[in-house]
């Protein structure tokens, strides 16, 4: 039964991808994008009756195969039914269905609307794969496929040179976190001589060494780093904000690049025997969310805001896995998924009611002929800035409790922490207010309106899950805890801490929220400030990694190309080449008077063979 | 003083020679080709000296296969020369050049 | 001794037909040299047991094929002389010292003997009509139909050459 229905919620975004790149291109308009969003839609729905019995706690986790992938290694093309990957399902086709919907309006009058549903369903289908697979090589191929269909997505408007340079560098930026994760897999078969998750985690205590365990999860590490855009590697991520806004909501905010986040969650098992990679995580989450935060400060754009809090965001979530807090990792990578998809796709209506503009310097007073958009933003924006009872409190106050609760040099990551939510209130206030409030800004012949219902509506939709998603996990009620523990079994789990500590902390993390948005408030209420100073101008520039990473990747790398096409294409192996057909040419020239054309010349030729043939037939031919 | 066989295998290696002499040295077509003709007619020679030596018939089968086999020469060669002179009036062979490197 | 008179006598004629046949400078002349030659070599096939092979040298060789060659002497014009410089650059010393090292050793290896190998059957040969026949058809079968196949060839490459050669409009050849 399970098999069948999560077969089927595979297969039918593989069949709508399919489908559309054949025919989408000759179906009307509304229609490409009403079958990609039944599909998900049905996926969700057939997701959510296989997860009854995972509900109910009754269920075992069940293991789906298909065939025999790769029988040499022992690899089937299998599906793990378990909780984490059944709340990741539903997130994904949830959302998915969403953001399908909403993309329904907007991308009206887009010249490729069939493909980009296309696109769409292949990220459904991919993601899935990533998330349902129940052995590393299946993962990788889905964690492979979501790159791909990030790609397509980026460079959706291929004719704008930036969306396409986008792409690219989402594609590079990745497959440098790829070699990471190829590596480790490549050091778990040699070290288990399987991908099954369920036979590397159980004989991971047994079989691996404090070195290899390190070894392996430092490159696991590293590639969730580059799908989910943490430091170092998350350059692209800003960039990716070329495509299409759904794919944002999508593709960079809700769900392919929180896939490094359920990777190390899944992988728990063997972070826990590494203490150090798992320090490690956590660090780089707690400087990238900060880090992030600060450039989020000082963005225009309204959707590089949304990228740079993205990015601080999957910081936080990194934070908790790396402090073994997996349920508060996936618990805030679900309501960050409402909240974030939510404000993506409110910016994508606010960006459609401007008529594209994305400068927030050209916004303001948009709340009155938006009253929608301005109503379910801010529902995400008291999420985001940790407002109870809004979903992001509860999942961004527990990720910060366990943290201090680990107690020791954690309550250094904990104050980062804490920092981090006091900005990330503080730049989301900003945002709305220049949005939102304030005078109007726009362009002569801006006529700014409200988004037809078909965006409204998951908008809606969405507001609803980011004002009451929290309380699917309460401390007096952790139902999520409970309904996740089983698929962290043999992982020791970061415990809350005890009395009322997490009180205290609930409410230094809420004043911290409340500062935010009061600070800002004050700011940028009203007028609009620009600011020039030079620590301003270092976070709108995002600290210079990306000039620098031009400096020494693209120029380098520029600069090795240009050599060796010049100089050693051009001058050795050319020369090499053209050296070789010189010389034939030359020998060719001097060898060319034998060839007279004169058939008598031939002729004393072949009698001088014959003269030596009976030479050497009379001295040594035995004669 | 009998004849034995090395005298007429003689006399056919000074015909061969003659014969190579005409294919060196002249620049007709058909005189070469006669000069060839007359090559093999001095093997022939040979052939059937050798059988008598050696008390062997297969020397004489030998050459009439070589007598075929020049006979379909001779036949596809004089063709060849006359369709030659039809396009290029000539059947001096030092013409022929084209070739030249 | 009537052996030796006869080889005397036709290899002298043989030797001068085929001299002649060179040194001509009318192709007409060098085809009733080499038609010289030819009959004198058939006299010597008679002399060497070859009755039938005499034969077919007469009629084949002497008649069929120096007819054809008379035929196409005629036919591509024999008033035309040629004349006996030489163009080509060491051709003539070259032939001459390859031909004298070639006949030189042929002669010179003859000397010691002429021919290797047993002299198996006893019985000296007689290449009557019947004789050949069978062992053309015995044990030389095989290469007899590859010659037929041979001859088939080269008829087909002639009509070839007659009807697509020649002409530069018609192309083909």
């Amino acid at each position: 039964m399970v098999a069948v229905l999560i077969s089927l919620a595979l297969l039918l975004p593989l069949a709508g991808f399919v489908g559309l790149l054949a025919f989408g291109k000759r179906v009307p308009e509304p229609w490409p994008g009403v079958v990609a969003t039944a599909t998900v839609a049905v996926a969700f729905v057939l997701a959510l009756i296989a997860a009854v019995d995972v509900f109910s706690g009754t269920a075992v986790p069940e293991t789906v195969t298909w065939f025999d992938w790769l029988p040499a290694l022992g690899v089937q093309a299998s599906f793990l039914w378990d909780p984490l990957s059944v709340l990741m399902t539903l997130v994904v086709t949830g959302v998915g269905a969403l953001i399908h919907a909403y993309s329904i309006g907007y991308m009206h009058g887009d010249e490729r609307y069939g493909r980009f549903f296309a696109y769409l369903n292949l990220f459904i289908f991919s993601m899935l794969m990533l998330v349902l697979g129940s052995n590393f090589a299946v993962m990788f191929v889905g964690w492979e496929l979501v790159g791909l269909s990030s790609y397509l997505l980026i460079s959706f408007w291929f004719e704008k040179p930036t969306a396409a340079a986008a792409g690219k560098k989402a594609f590079v930026v990745n497959r440098v976190g790829d070699v990471g994760f190829l590596v480790a897999l490549m050091l778990i078969f040699n070290a288990f001589g399987t991908f099954g998750f369920h036979a590397v985690f159980e004989n991971a205590p047994a079989t691996l060494g404090t070195g290899m365990a390190t070894a392996i999860t430092l490159m696991l590490m590293l590639g969730a780093a580059g799908k989910s855009a943490q430091l170092p590697l998350h350059v692209w991520l800003p960039d990716a904000m070329e495509g299409p806004t759904p794919v944002s909501a999508l593709i960079h905010a809700a769900t392919m690049v929180t896939a490094g986040v359920y990777m190390v969650a899944r992988t728990g098992a063997l972070f826990q025997l590494a203490p150090i990679s798992a320090g490690v995580v956590a660090t780089v989450g707690a400087v990238t969310a900060l880090f992030a935060a600060t450039i989020a400060l000082a963005q225009f754009d309204i959707k590089r805001v949304l990228a740079y809090s993205t990015i601080s965001q999957l910081g936080y979530m990194f934070m908790a896995v790396g402090a073994a807090a997996h349920v508060a990792g996936i618990f805030h990578l679900m309501t960050h998924a409402f909240f974030k998809a939510l404000l993506f796709l409110g910016a994508g209506s606010v960006i459609h009611g401007v008529a594209g503009e994305q400068d927030m310097r050209k916004m303001g007073g948009l709340g009155r002929a938006m009253p929608w958009t301005l109503g379910t933003m801010t529902v995400a924006w008291l999420a985001i800035s940790g407002i109870p009872p809004f979903a992001g409190f509860w999942s961004k106050d527990e990720i910060l409790a366990s943290v201090f609760g680990r107690g020791g040099p954690w309550v250094i990551l904990w104050a980062v922490g804490l920092l981090t939510a006091l900005l990330t209130a503080f730049y989301m206030t900003r945002m709305m207010w220049m949005t939102f409030g304030g005078t109007p800004r726009w362009d002569d012949g801006v006529h700014p309106h409200e988004s037809p219902w078909t965006m409204v509506g998951p908008l809606t939709a969405l507001g609803g899950l980011a004002l009451v998603g929290g309380l699917v996990n309460t401390p007096w009620k952790p139902a999520l805890e409970h309904f996740l523990h089983p698929a962290f079994e043999g992982v020791g789990l970061a415990e809350l801490p005890g009395g009322a500590t997490p009180w205290v902390l609930a409410f230094v993390s809420v004043a911290a929220g409340i500062v935010g948005i009061a600070a800002a408030t004050r700011r940028y209420r009203g007028t609009m400030h620009v600011e020039d100073s030079g620590a301003w101008k270092l976070l709108n520039r995002g600290y210079y990694v990306d000039d620098a990473y031009a400096a020494a990747f693209a120029g380098g790398g520029g600069a090795a190309a240009t050599w060796a096409a010049e100089s050693f294409d051009g001058g050795g192996i050319d020369g090499a080449v053209n050296g070789i057909a010189r010389l034939t040419g030359k020998v060719s020239g001097w060898l060319r008077p034998l060839q007279t054309g004169l058939v008598r010349s031939y002729a004393v030729a072949v009698m001088i063979g014959t003269v030596g043939l009976l030479a050497w037939f009379l001295t040594r031919g035995g004669f | 003083m009998t004849v034995t066989p090395g005298w007429y295998m003689a006399l056919a290696a000074v015909l061969f020679v003659i014969g190579a002499a005409g294919v060196l040295l002249r620049r007709n077509a058909l005189v070469m080709f006669m000069s060839v003709e007359l090559m093999l007619n001095a093997v022939n020679l040979t052939f059937v000296a050798a059988g008598r030596q050696l008390n062997l018939l297969d020397g004489q089968v030998s050459v009439l296969f070589v007598m075929v086999v020049a006979a379909a020469e001779v036949v596809v060669g004089l063709a060849i020369i006359v369709t030659v002179f039809r396009r290029r009036a000539t059947a001096s062979v030092d013409e022929l050049a084209e070739l030249k490197g | 001794m009537v052996e030796t008179v006869l080889f005397v006598v036709f290899a002298i004629t043989a030797l001068g037909g085929a001299i002649s046949m060179v040194w001509a400078r009318n192709p007409v002349y060098s085809a009733l040299g080499l038609m010289l030659t030819m009959f004198s070599l058939a006299v010597f096939y008679v002399s060497n047991a070859g009755h039938f092979v005499a034969v077919v040298q007469v009629i084949v060789y002497a008649g069929a094929v120096m007819t054809l060659f008379l035929f196409v002497i005629m036919l591509i014009g024999v008033d035309k002389d040629e004349d006996r410089s030489e163009d080509i650059p060491f051709q003539r010393p070259l032939t001459l010292i390859l031909l004298g090292l070639f006949a030189g050793g042929v002669l010179v290896a003859g000397a010691r003997a002429w021919t290797t190998g047993t002299v198996s059957p006893t019985e000296p040969v007689n290449g009557t009509i019947e004789a050949i026949g069978e062992s053309l058809f015995g044990d030389w079968v095989l290469p007899f139909e590859v010659t037929a196949l041979l001859l088939i060839i080269a008829a087909a490459g002639t009509i070839a050459l007659a009807f697509f050669g020649g002409d530069d409009e018609e192309g083909g050849s």
